[in-house]
């Protein structure tokens, strides 16, 4: 006797597996199960990956970065109560829509500072509030607003780990010489980004 | 419709006592879970408790699912813990549906509604009529995959009466519906 095949008598539609995704969705939300919501979105800089937290923004990823193996990583290092949910993000979709079209100069949005702690935590918060739109600063500038005026290359690794770029404008950061510098979305990211600020 | 289990319960006992952090880098993020498994889940409480009441029940085991993601071991069987946690909701969805005054549930509305979602309602019918823990059993193992011996924790049953009652639902639906051997043609 032949083994039946029973799964072919239960077609499943994609569009219906989409509504109940959507369902879980709001549902996760309303019973404050969604720790990581995430979507991903297109910019001048290739696909973004975007992902919160109910405190505020956790993460932007570059292509260039995986975004798979970013969600794994927040999965182990946050909670892997994630889902693709896009509302949670559409604020700073938005805002990041604007940016890239000239629009907007600065982010409104809340920050889930969480991945960055210690002296990175601190280079990362100055570079927030002190670094403006159409601005540049060199790392030992960044330093010594950090308070740590020789630790130049920790304000690099700090930069170059830079859990929410393009927001916390880790971009504004060259090197004393003129040059561009590493950036976590490649040399041609940090010059687009840059370019779009007339720098 | 919101029903309150013990979910935690329904956690497989994890082999040690303490997991090392490698293995919780291992654990995907809860999205992965939904794509890998999302299709499967809804076929097999279509099966179990009809197509009427077959999205609650999904959305209550996916939710009930990521609650108690975080305390999965890492090396659980995803699969037989979804199904674990959809044989409970399924129970409950039935007992509520059992205490409805009206039965309103699997009124055939249209035929466009059948073309729409590819549904069978033969087929339905079939599979409602069989008694629930060989309905249940020919679910977990011939939409779900899982082992007898898997069904039979889930049932709370031998491995020997996990095997005989899906052996014996499927002996029935190849009376009840004959199409069941054919390759069914896509619309």
């Amino acid at each position: 006797m032949t083994t039946p095949s029973l799964t072919q008598h239960f077609p499943i539609d994609q569009d219906h597996l989409k509504r109940l995704h959507a369902r879980l969705e709001r549902d996760a939300q309303a019973d404050h199960l969604l720790d990581i919501a995430y979507r991903t979105v297109d910019s001048a800089v290739g696909p973004l990956l975007l992902a919160a937290t109910p405190l505020g923004l956790l993460r932007v990823a570059f292509a260039s970065e995986g975004h798979d193996s970013v969600l794994q990583n927040l999965s182990a290092r946050v909670s892997p109560r994630v889902l693709e949910a896009p509302t949670r993000l559409d604020p700073v979709a938005r805002q990041l829509e604007e940016f890239f079209t000239g629009r907007r100069q600065g982010f409104d949005v809340a920050l889930d500072w969480s991945l960055s702690h210690g002296f990175r935590r601190t280079v990362l918060e100055h570079l927030n509030t002190d670094i403006g739109y159409g601005t540049t600063t060199s790392y030992a500038t960044l330093a010594r607003l950090s308070g740590s005026p020789k630790a130049v290359r920790a304000v690099g690794t700090a930069c170059a780990t830079n859990p929410i770029p393009i927001v916390v404008p880790c971009h504004r950061v060259i090197r004393s010489d003129g040059a561009v510098g590493a950036y976590r979305g490649g040399p041609a990211a940090k010059r687009v980004l840059l370019d779009l600020e007339r720098l | 419709m919101l029903i309150v289990t013990e979910e935690l319960e329904c956690l497989p006992k994890p082999v040690g006592d303490v997991r090392v952090t490698a293995d919780q880098q291992l654990k995907p993020p809860f999205e992965v879970v939904v794509a890998q498994h999302g299709g499967t889940v809804l076929r097999v409480v279509r099966a179990v408790v009809g197509h009427s009441d077959a999205d609650d029940a999904w959305s209550e085991t996916f939710l009930a699912a990521l609650k108690a993601y975080p305390q999965l071991p890492p090396d659980a069987n995803i699969e037989a813990w979804l199904v674990t946690i959809a044989h409970r909701k399924a129970i409950d969805i039935t007992r509520t549906a059992s205490r409805r005054a009206v039965p309103v549930a699997d009124l055939p509305d249209s035929p466009a509604r059948e073309r729409a979602d590819t549904r069978d309602f033969d087929l339905d019918a079939a599979v409602g009529a069989l008694p629930p823990k060989q309905r249940q059993a020919v679910a977990y193992h011939y939409l779900a995959g899982l082992p007898y011996s898997e069904i039979a924790q889930i049932l709370d049953s031998s491995v020997a009466a996990a095997r005989r009652a899906a052996a014996d639902g499927i002996a029935t639906l190849r009376r009840t519906y004959p199409l069941l051997d054919t390759a069914r043609k896509r619309p």
